[in-house]
C-alpha cells in the first residue's frame, strides 16, 4: 500500500495520477466524487479519464468499502481447493455477493484474483490479513468472532 | 551453540501465523539474536525457524508460539526439524534463490558478505558491451514467459542513441497461482537490484522503475528499504552517472504484466497496449527508448556476471539455459518455490520434488491463463521453452498446478476464461467479445446445455482470438481451453452428450444424496442448509439445492455426497 501522501506533495505530472488516486483511497477507503474532482483540478486532466483510469483498475473503489474487507482468494490452487464454495459459505452467512457491502457498512465481500499464499490454499484475507487451510467451521469461526468483535 | 535463529516472514510464513511466533519468540528470547528473513521455499512446512549453530543450520517446521517449542529448538531437540520430502535436495538446483530466507533480505551488509554486488563491481571493470555480450553468452532468456533472448534486447536498448534511457522491471506479477516474483523481491531485494543496476550500465539507461502490484506490499517495504540503501552508498552512481530508481505500484490489472500497456499504466493512463512497432525499445515510457525485463530475468543477471556466460550457460538444454522457478501447489503434498535446472521433467517436479502421488495426478497446469494443461502420461517432458510450446502449454513466469483426478477439465478451462475474460481491457475486438462468448460456451457446456458443435466452436473462435488480438493476453487466452479439448476431448464429450461430470464438480449435473441407512439423524444437516432444502426426514430437495455443500462439511458421519445428476429421481 501507498505511504500516505499528500496531493499537493506530488509532482503535477499524469504518471503521479494513479499514485494520487491510491493514495485517496488509502487515506478514504475509497475516491469520492469530491476526490475524483480534486484530482483532476490538480492535474488538469477531465474528470471523465480520471473515471476511465479508476474504472479501468480493479484496485479502486467508487463506493465506500465496510468495516472489513473480505477478499477471498481465487487465484488457481484456491479454485481448485473450492474457492467458490467459500464465497458462497461467506454470503449465506453474512448475507452479502461478491462486490457488496452489508446494510450496517461491516462487512465487503470481494474476490480477487491471487494473494500469493498458494501452499495454505483456499485462503481469504480480512483487511489484509490471511486466513488459511479454510475449511467451513474454521470459516464460519472467524467470521463469527468479527462480527462479535464490531 | 547457538548464534542466531532466523524465522521466515515472507508472505506465506506471515499468512501461516510466523508473525505470532517472532513476537512470542522476541519476548522470551533475551541473549540470542533472532533474524526475520524471506522464504527458503518450503512454503507446505510454515511457519519455519533456522537455528543457526556453530555446527550448521538446524531447521524446524509448523513452529508455534508456545514455551514447549521454543525450549524444543532452543534444546535442538530431534523433533519437528523441517522434513524435506521426497528427493527435494537432490532434484533442485539453487542458484537464483541461493540466498533466498537464508539472509536478512533488507541488510546490505549481509548481501554483501554473501558475494552480493560482487557482479557489479565486476561489470563495471568491463565495457558495456562486453557485459552484454556476456548476458548473450549466458544464453538467459526471459522469465515472465516470454523467452526472449535478454542478451538480445539489452543490444537494442544500448544501441539507442537518446540521452534518456528507461529500465523496467516488471514485478506486476499477476498470474493467479505464481509467487516467484514476491518471494524474490521479499527475500533477496539487492540481487533483483543489481542485476538491474547491471543492465543500467550495459545499455546506458538512466531512469531505472520497478512495478510492483500494490498486492505485495512487504515486497515494496523491502526493496524501498534496499534502494535506501543503495542510494545511500551511492551504489547507484554508475561511471559518473547517477542512476535514478522508482518504484511504481500497480492498481491491479493483469493486462499491464504486457510490456507496452505497463508503459502506459507508468504514464498514469489505462494500462491498453499499445501497437507495435515502434518497440519499447525504440520509443517507450515518454517517447524514451525502454526496456523492460522480469524480477528474476534481473536477479540471474548478478550470477551471470559473477561466474561468466560460458559457465552459467553449461547447465540447462540447448535452447534455455540456467534454472528455472515453480510456484508450485495444487494436488499435492509439498507446495512452494522450487528452483530447478532446465531441461528436468515436469514429473521429476511434480512426484519427486512435489511429493504427489503417481495414479493421483491427472495433469499439471503451467503458465497460468496464457498457459495450458499437461497431462500426466507426457509428464516425461523436458522443462523449457520449446518442448512446452509444443504440448500446447508454455513455460509461462512459473505458475505450476497440480490437478488431481478428481478435477473437472471443463471447469477448469471455464474457470481461466473468466479470468482472461474479465481482464481483457477491452482494446481488441476479438479478445473482448471473443473471450466473452468463449466464456457464456463453457458456462453452458458446465450447466448441462451444451452440445458437441460447441466444442468446435470453442476452437474455430479460439483460433480467430489468437490472430485478432494484439497484445499477449488475446493471443495466449484460448489456450487453457483450446489444450483441455485437446487432451480431454472426452470429458468434454460426456458434459454435452450424457450431461455427466465425472470429478462431479459442475454443480448443475450433480446432486446432493443422504444415504439414510447410516445417517444418524443428528438434524446438523437441517440445521445448516441456507435455503432450508432437506427435508424432515432427511430428503434432499435437489431442485432446491445450490450444492453449496454446506450439509456435507457438517455431517459427523460422512453420509451425505454429491452424485451423479438425475441419479436419486425416483
Amino acid at each position: 500500500m501507498p505511504e500516505k501522501m499528500l496531493l499537493k506533495e506530488m509532482e503535477k505530472d499524469q504518471s503521479n495520477l494513479i499514485r494520487a488516486l491510491q493514495s485517496v483511497q488509502e487515506n478514504e477507503g475509497f475516491v469520492s466524487d469530491e476526490r475524483l474532482k480534486d484530482i483532476s483540478n490538480y492535474f488538469s486532466i477531465p474528470p471523465v479519464e480520471v473515471e476511465g483510469v479508476i474504472s479501468f483498475y480493479a484496485q479502486f473503489k467508487r463506493t465506500k468499502p465496510g468495516k472489513y474487507i473480505i477478499s477471498v482468494c481465487d487465484g488457481t490452487a484456491c479454485h481448485i481447493k473450492g474457492a467458490n464454495l467459500i464465497s458462497n459459505w461467506i454470503s449465506d452467512e453474512l448475507g452479502i455477493k461478491d462486490g457488496e457491502t452489508d446494510s450496517e457498512d461491516l462487512f465487503t465481500l470481494e474476490t480477487v484474483a491471487c494473494l500469493g499464499c498458494c501452499s495454505l490454499a483456499p485462503v481469504i484475507a480480512i483487511n489484509g490479513k490471511v486466513y488459511g487451510n479454510l475449511e467451513r467451521k474454521s470459516l464460519l469461526k472467524i467470521l463469527r468472532k468479527f462480527k462479535k468483535e464490531a | 551453540m547457538i548464534k542466531r535463529i532466523k524465522i521466515g516472514t515472507g508472505s506465506c510464513g506471515v499468512a501461516a501465523g510466523a508473525d505470532e511466533v517472532f513476537d512470542f519468540f522476541s519476548e522470551n528470547i533475551k541473549d540470542i539474536e533472532l533474524v526475520e528473513v524471506g522464504c527458503i521455499g518450503h512454503c507446505y512446512a510454515e511457519p519455519i525457524i533456522e537455528v543457526e549453530t556453530d555446527k550448521g543450520s538446524i531447521f524446524y517446521e509448523k513452529v508455534e508460539p508456545k514455551k514447549e517449542f521454543l525450549e524444543k529448538i532452543l534444546n535442538l531437540e530431534n523433533s519437528s526439524r523441517l522434513q524435506v520430502g521426497g528427493n527435494r535436495t537432490k532434484k533442485e538446483f539453487l542458484k537464483v534463490t541461493e540466498l533466498a530466507g537464508k539472509i536478512d533480505p533488507v541488510s546490505y551488509d549481509e548481501y554483501k558478505s554473501n558475494s552480493g554486488y560482487n557482479g557489479l563491481a565486476k561489470a563495471l571493470l568491463m565495457k558495456p558491451e562486453e557485459v552484454v555480450e556476456q548476458v548473450k553468452i549466458s544464453g538467459l532468456r526471459g522469465r515472465g514467459g516470454g523467452g526472449f533472448p535478454t542478451g538480445l534486447k539489452w543490444s537494442f536498448l544500448a544501441a539507442q542513441k537518446d540521452e534518456e534511457k528507461v529500465l523496467i522491471c516488471n514485478a506486476d506479477e499477476g498470474d493467479p497461482g505464481a509467487f516467484m516474483d514476491r518471494s524474490m523481491m521479499e527475500s533477496v531485494p539487492h540481487q533483483v537490484m543489481e542485476g538491474m543496476l547491471i543492465a543500467a550500465h550495459a545499455t546506458g539507461a538512466s531512469s531505472i522503475f520497478i512495478y510492483v502490484r500494490a498486492e505485495y506490499p512487504l515486497a515494496i517495504k523491502n526493496l524501498k528499504i534496499a534502494i535506501e540503501d543503495i542510494i545511500k552508498y551511492k551504489i547507484n552512481h554508475i561511471n559518473g552517472r547517477k542512476i535514478f530508481i522508482k518504484i511504481k505500484e500497480g492498481a491491479g490489472a493483469f493486462v499491464c504484466g504486457e510490456e507496452t500497456a505497463m508503459i502506459n499504466s507508468l504514464e498514469g493512463k489505462r494500462g491498453t497496449p499499445r501497437f507495435r512497432p515502434p518497440f519499447p525499445t525504440d520509443k517507450g515510457y515518454k517517447g524514451h527508448p525502454t526496456l523492460i525485463n522480469n524480477v528474476e530475468t534481473f536477479a540471474n543477471i548478478p550470477i551471470i556476471l559473477r561466474e561468466g556466460g560460458t559457465k552459467y550457460a553449461k547447465l540447462g538444454t540447448k535452447n534455455s539455459k540456467g534454472t528455472k522457478l515453480f510456484a508450485l501447489a495444487g494436488d499435492l503434498k509439498y507446495s512452494g518455490l522450487v528452483e530447478v535446472p532446465m531441461g528436468i521433467t515436469i514429473g521429476e517436479i511434480v512426484y519427486e520434488i512435489g511429493g504427489a502421488v503417481k495414479g493421483e495426478v491427472k495433469a499439471v497446469q503451467i503458465g497460468g491463463p496464457s498457459g495450458g494443461c499437461i497431462p500426466a502420461e507426457h509428464f516425461d517432458t523436458p522443462v523449457d521453452y520449446d518442448s512446452l510450446t509444443s504440448l500446447g502449454a508454455i513455460m509461462g513466469s512459473g505458475g505450476l498446478i497440480v490437478i488431481g483426478n478428481n478435477r473437472c477439465m471443463v471447469e477448469t478451462a471455464r474457470y481461466f476464461l473468466d479470468f482472461t475474460a474479465r481482464e481483457s481491457c477491452g482494446k481488441c475486438t476479438f479478445c473482448r467479445i471473443g473471450t466473452t462468448r468463449m466464456l457464456e460456451t463453457l458456462e453452458r457446456i458446465t450447466a448441462g446445455d451444451g452440445c458437441e458443435e460447441d466444442i468446435t466452436f470453442l476452437q474455430d473462435l479460439g483460433d480467430k482470438i489468437k490472430k485478432g488480438s494484439l497484445c499477449g493476453l488475446g493471443q495466449t487466452a484460448p489456450n487453457p481451453v483450446i489444450s483441455t479439448i485437446r487432451y480431454y476431448k472426452d470429458e468434454y464429450l460426456r458434459h454435452v452428450n450424457e450431461k455427466q461430470c465425472n470429478a462431479l464438480e459442475c454443480n448443475a449435473l450433480v446432486d446432493v444424496f443422504i444415504d439414510k441407512e447410516n445417517c444418524i439423524e443428528c438434524g446438523l444437516c437441517i440445521k445448516n442448509c441456507p435455503i432450508d432444502a432437506i427435508s424432515d426426514d432427511f430428503i434432499v430437495d435437489n431442485s432446491k439445492c445450490t450444492r453449496c455443500n454446506s450439509c456435507i462439511e457438517v455431517c459427523p458421519k460422512n453420509t451425505i455426497s454429491r452424485i451423479p445428476g438425475g441419479g436419486i429421481s425416483e
